[in-house]
Order: structure tokens, then sequence, then C-alpha cells
């Protein structure tokens, strides 16, 4: 019950202040006055954020800014780093993250992350992809298993180079490989959400290309955040661009409004690499 | 005289360190070209030039020296002297003349051994001579030689190097050696036991009752010499011990390394290595005066009636001993699982239990067995606490209750005590250790590729 989270939740809380009176799917992820201190160090200065449903959006900015803080705030990563605390209020299909009674097991499922550096597990590439299904319960059977598996690669276009050696070890395959199956692995549990910190800053430019490609793909059945470090990146694939500078949120927006007419002095010194 | 000599062959060379380093100071830049070394190298060099070779000399005279005096002595003795004798005699002889040089005399010398004992006092003395001038030699060369060659473009650096890599080599070369030695001295003796007893019998054979007759009127029995029961008391009570260790310093390691928090951390550790620091004579008396009779008692409770020294005890015992180095080897394995690894398990929405069972546990796997082989062999090694906890009769079993014996004890009963050097009963013991040694060898050769090949697959 606890883990229930959505509609029935904030219906049963009635009372509890919701940040708009109407729940609004188009954004499913919202953030208001997130504020993040690791130990006596504020990293985030009350960040607020509307991340929109089936679309990609970019967080860009200098390095240091809390790209990386905030996004780990949505999946309660940060709940694993010693003395990090995060304040403030982020919903998830209008049910609060935060809340105590919810089961972060069962938020990071619907939120799955892909990291920086590609870290598939030492294990062969099927089971890697299988790993979130089965900790979850997802497949009833071996057959099922098999069809979420295979799903998941063909879904992270990575089927046709690792249908014949799916019991050989994630980790021989190269990086570019290795960042797509970490994607297979976090779809595989059939999140809502996808967030991906810099998911290409260790890839070749080919290899980043191709993700780009994949993370186009993945917009029409995810909600995806990107934090990324390339101003090209983030103009090429994402749809919402959010400028973050020395912990605060600057400037949010469509990213062509962002690239081409920044309202802000920072923005449009970062875009036009004054600074970074 | 060595002392002295040693003594000496210090002083000097740290004469020549600074003899060395102010020649290398008044080095002055000739015709454009920089002095290549910094005067210290210069130093160094005449240290290592005085010191090496005379200290390596001197070794050697203290090594050989009394063998060589010995052949001198023996050829210088009159022939009425050594007639008749045997090697046993003859070492007798040498050693009551040693005794008289030395002043020591517990009977009237005969003349002959008199004069013998002042011809050996002059032996030594030329020998101790010739040592001297010969070290006294080699410094004074290798320090005129360094002195020779200090220049400017004199490459001191690269040459203090090149003693210096010969020098670890040395030293690396010389555990080895040890190794060897040790396997080689053992091994002899283990061909001459089993000149005596066949191998066959050794290995395979059933009974192990090695209390036979050393003289031809003692009453014993006739000996057998199967090890068999001798080596499976010592994996059982191994087996026991590691039944107990694995998995509560596996389980330690997993709670130190995911759940405890800083503070707790911060008591077991300590505690952890306080309990590897433990003489294992303390584990045996904990074994005999506590465990045992526990255990003899928890029987008596529910109508098993046991001896007082059961695998069981020693096992357990010897399994507390195991547990931190288990724990401390997989709290490295684990840690050096990449955090990266337990992120994205976390974030994929798994438990911290499931993360650590099934992606760090399986990825440190070949750290943790590792460390668990090497437990094993310090286990089939641990001599103290079976020797006290453990029994003394091999008796073919593999029930934890019984008494059993192991190898390390039979060899400690088989050395000690009234023996001979060249009965079959002593050389069981040389048969022994020789297994042993191959078997923990064996053992640790495998943990530390395991271990090595682990360590690489994170680079
Ligand atoms: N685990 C941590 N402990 C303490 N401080 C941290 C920790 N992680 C981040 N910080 C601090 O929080 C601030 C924001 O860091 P964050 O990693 O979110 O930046 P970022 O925008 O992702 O930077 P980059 O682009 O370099 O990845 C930085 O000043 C950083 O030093
Ligand atoms: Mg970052």
């Amino acid at each position: 019950m606890d883990a229930t989270l959505g509609m029935a939740k904030t219906t049963e809380t009635a009372g509890a202040p919701l940040i708009q009176s109407e729940i609004n799917h188009a954004t499913p992820v919202r953030a208001r006055d997130v504020v993040v201190h690791y130990g006596t160090k504020q990293a985030l200065f009350g960040v607020s954020i509307d991340i929109p449903e089936r679309s990609v959006t970019a967080f860009i900015g200098p390095s240091g800014c809390g790209k990386s803080t905030f996004l780990r705030c949505i999946n309660r990563m940060n709940d694993t780093i010693v003395g990090c605390k995060v304040t403030g209020k982020i919903e998830l299909e209008g049910a609060d993250i935060y809340d105590p009674s919810l089961d972060v097991v069962e938020l990071r499922a619907r939120v799955g992350m892909v990291f920086q550096k590609p870290n598939p597990f030492p294990k062969s590439i099927y089971d890697n992809v299988a790993y979130g299904p089965k900790i979850h319960g997802l497949a009833q059977s071996k057959s099922a298993l098999d069809e979420i598996v295979h799903s998941s690669l063909r879904k992270a276009g990575l089927w046709n180079e690792v249908k014949d050696r799916l019991n050989e070890p994630g980790t021989g395959l190269s990086g570019g490989q290795q960042q797509r199956l970490c994607i297979a692995r976090a779809i595989a549990v059939g999140p809502e959400v996808i967030l991906m910190d810099e998911p290409c800053s260790a890839l070749d430019p080919i290899a980043t290309a191709i993700v780009e490609e994949l993370i186009d793909e993945l917009r029409e059945n995810y909600t995806i955040v990107i934090v990324t470090h390339s101003m090209q990146q983030a103009a090429r694939v994402s749809q919402k661009t959010a400028f973050f500078h020395l912990g605060k949120l600057i400037e949010e927006g469509k990213t062509e409004d962002i690239f081409t007419n920044p309202k802000h002095k920072q923005t449009q010194d970062y875009i036009t690499g004054r600074i970074g | 005289m060595a002392g002295y000599l040693f003594l000496a062959i210090v002083v000097l060379a740290t004469a020549a360190y600074f003899v060395g380093t102010m020649s290398g100071r008044r080095l002055v830049p000739a015709g454009g070209e920089k002095v290549h070394s910094l005067p210290g190298y210069h130093g160094l060099l005449g240290a290592f030039a005085v010191f090496i070779p005379a200290a390596i000399v001197l070794l050697l005279w203290l090594a050989f020296q009394s063998r060589i005096v010995d052949i001198f002595l023996v050829n210088s003795l009159p022939s009425t002297l050594i007639e008749g004798r045997g090697t046993g005699q003859m070492s007798l002889l040498l050693s009551e003349i040693r005794n008289v040089a030395a002043g020591v005399v517990f009977s009237e010398p005969v003349p002959d051994v008199v004069a013998a004992a002042e011809r050996l006092k002059s032996f030594r003395e030329v020998s101790e001579w010739i040592i001297a001038a010969l070290v006294a030699v080699l410094m004074l060369g290798g320090f005129l030689w360094v002195r020779s060659q200090i220049a400017v473009r004199f490459r001191a650096r690269n040459a203090v190097e090149r003693v210096l890599s010969g020098v670890m080599v040395a030293c690396a070369g010389l555990a080895i050696l040890i190794t060897l030695a040790i396997f080689f001295s053992l091994l002899y003796e283990a061909i001459r036991f089993f000149s005596v007893v066949p191998p066959l019998e050794f290995f395979f054979g059933l009974r192990w009752e090695p209390q036979i007759a050393i003289r031809a009127d003692q009453v014993a029995g006739a000996g057998a010499f199967g090890a068999i029961p001798v080596f499976v008391g010592t994996f059982l009570v191994a087996a026991v011990a590691m039944a107990v260790a694995t998995p509560i310093g596996l389980f330690t390691a997993i709670y130190l390394v995911e759940y405890s928090s800083d503070r707790f951390r911060s008591i077991i550790k300590p505690t952890l290595e306080i309990l590897a620091g433990v003489p294992t004579v303390v584990y045996g008396f904990f074994a005999v005066l506590t465990v045992a009779p526990a255990i003899r008692e928890a029987g008596g409770l529910i109508g098993i009636v046991m001896s007082p020294n059961s695998a069981l005890a020693a096992g357990l015992v010897m399994g507390i001993m195991l547990i931190p180095i288990i724990a401390s080897l997989s709290d490295d394995a684990l840690r050096a699982v990449p955090r990266t690894m337990r992120d994205g398990s976390l974030a994929m929405g798994a438990t911290p239990g499931e993360t650590v069972m099934k992606v760090l546990v399986p990825a440190a796997i070949p750290g943790i067995m590792g460390g668990v082989l090497l437990a094993t062999s310090i286990a089939i090694g641990e001599t103290m606490i079976v020797a006290m906890a453990a029994g003394l009769i091999a008796s073919l079993t593999i029930n934890p209750l019984d008494s059993v014996t192991t190898v390390t004890v039979q060899i400690i009963t088989l050395l000690t005590g009234d023996t001979e050097f060249d009965s079959p009963k002593t050389l069981a013991a040389f048969g022994l250790g020789l297994v042993l040694f191959l078997m923990t060898l064996i053992l640790n050769v495998i943990a530390l590729t395991i271990v090595k090949r682990f360590r690489e697959q994170y680079d």
C-alpha cells in the first residue's frame, strides 16, 4: 500500500498541498524548491522545474553547478551518499517521492538511470538485462523473461550486435555497446522516466551518434532527462533545456528558444562559450 | 674479529660517502658540459664500492672459514690419532680439540690433542689475518676505483641505480632461494624415508602406527606408515574450521562494506585485527579449556559420549582464528568492486541486500575464493591449536565428534622425545612434512593466481 504511487495516493492524502490543483499528465516529474546539502555545503539553491512527458529534457551548465545532483534527486540516488540532505518537493505523477512512506525501491524501478561511465555488471549480456526483471519479479516464466530481454535489447538498438553472444560477458563489449547495454538494462524494468548523466562522455563520436539516435527513438515511449556538457548534443536530442549555474536553475525553456534566444546573460555567455 | 671488520667496513663506507660527495661537489663544468650526477650520487657510489664487495667476502668467510680450517686441522693430525675412528668419533675428536683450544678442559687431554689445539689456534689466526687483509684490499680498491671514475660526465646516478636494482634483485632472489632450500632439505630427508617405507604404503595405507622399536630389546609395535588417516584427520579439522570461518568471515566483510556505520566499523576492524594477532597457543588454551569441555557437556546432555579431544573443538577454534583473514580479504575484494557497479544495481531498484548478493559478491567471488583458499592452506598447516586440542591417535573417521590427529601434530610427536635420526619413525616426519609443504604450496599458488586475475579485472 505504501508503495502505491500515483493518483490513488494523492487523492487519499487530502489536504496535502499539490503543486497545482490539477494533475497534469504532460509533466510526470515536477520539482519545487529543491535544496540539496552535502554535509554543510549547499549544492542546490531552490530548483523548480517541470519535466514534460515523452520528450527529452537536457540539463546543461558548467561543471559543478549541480546538474548531476539534481538528476540524482529524481530517483533518490542521493540517499546512497552519506551526508546528502534533500529538501523541497519532487513529485512523480503527482506523488511526493520524498514521502517517508514511499518505497524507494519501487521508485527506482519507475525512474531508471544510465550513468556517465558504462557500468555493466560482470555477468553475461543476457543476465545484465535480465537482472532488473528478475529482482522485480516481472517475468513469470523463462520465456517471458527471454521476451523482456530480447525486446529491451531491440529497443536499445543492440539486438543485432549481440543476439549471437547473449551468454558472453557484458564487460566484453565495446564502450558504446556497453552503454547501450546499460540503456537496455534500464528499459527492461519498464520505467516511465530514464535519467542519463552524461551518457556519451566516455564514448567516441560514432558511438555517441548511435546513442543519440537511440535517445531520439526512446522519446516515443519514455520521459528522458539527460545531463550533457555538449551544447550540440543538447541541441540535437532535447526538446526542453534547463541551464544550471552555481546550484541555481537560471533558465529553462524550449531547446530552440534557449539556444537561439536566451533571456539571461549567463545563459547566453555559457552557450556562446564564455563561461564554463 | 668479524664484528670489528664489519664495523670497519661500515665506518669506511660512510667515510667514502663523504669523500665521494666532496669530490663530486668540487667538479666544475668544463667545456660547456653539465656535471652529470649530483654530488650525493658520487658519494653513494663510493660507499657501495667500499661496502658491497668487502661485506660479501666477509660473509662468505664467516660461512666457510670453520670448514676450511677443519680440513687443514684434520690433515695436520698425526695418523696415530686418526687411526680407527669412524665419522662419529672423528667429530668427537674435533670438538674435543676445539674445546681445548677454547680453554674448556674436562679431562686431561693427550699431548697430541693439546698440540692440535695449538695448531687450530694458529690456523684461525692466519685465517683472520687473511680475511682482514682481503677486506682491506677490497675496500681500498673499490674506493680508488670510484675516485678514478669521478668526472664531469661520469654517470654516477645511473650506476647507483644499477647497484640498487641489483641489491633488490638479490633480496628478492633470496626468498626464492630459501624456499628452494627448504624444499630440497625436506626432499632429501623424505627420499631417505621413502627408501625405508615404500611410497605406496605411505600414500595409500590405512594404518598409522609409527611407534616402532628404536632399540632391539624394546617392546613396541611393528609400525605402520599409512598416512591416509592422518591426512583425513587434517582435512576433517580444516573442513570444520572453514565451515566456521567462511560464512562468518564473509558476512562480516559484507556487513562492513555495505551496511555498517563508520562508528561501528571503527570498532569491528581493530577487534578483528586483535583476533588476528592472538598467538595460536592462546587459541589452543581456549580450545582445550573452554570449547572442548563445552562440547563434551553439550554432547552429554543429548546423550552422546565424546572423547575429550574432538576434531570439532579444534576445528571450531581454528575457524575463529581464520575469521579475520577471510573477513579482511573478502573486504578487500568487495571494496575493489567499483562503486558504479553498486550504483547501477541500486538505480535499477535493487535493495542493498540484492545488490550485495547478486552483484557485489559474484563480482568479488574470485577475490573471496582466493581468501578462502589461503585460509584453507593456513588451516592445513596450523600446528599449535591441533597439537593442544586434537588427539594423537590416528583413527580413520570423518565424524567431527571423534578424536583425530593431523599431519602437523604427528610431525611434532615424531620429532620430540627420544629419537634417532635415521629411524623410519623420525624420517616419517619428513615424509609428512614434504606432502604438507607441497599441498599448502599448491593451494597458495592457486589462491594467488585467482586473486591476481581478480585484481586485473577492473583495471
Ligand atoms: N558526493 C558528494 N559529496 C560532497 N559534495 C558533492 C558530492 N557530489 C557533488 N558534490 C558537490 O556538489 C556540487 C554539484 O556537483 P554535481 O556533481 O551535481 O555537479 P555537476 O553539475 O554534475 O558537475 P559535472 O558537470 O562536472 O558533472 C559540486 O560543488 C560538488 O563539489
Ligand atoms: Mg555530473
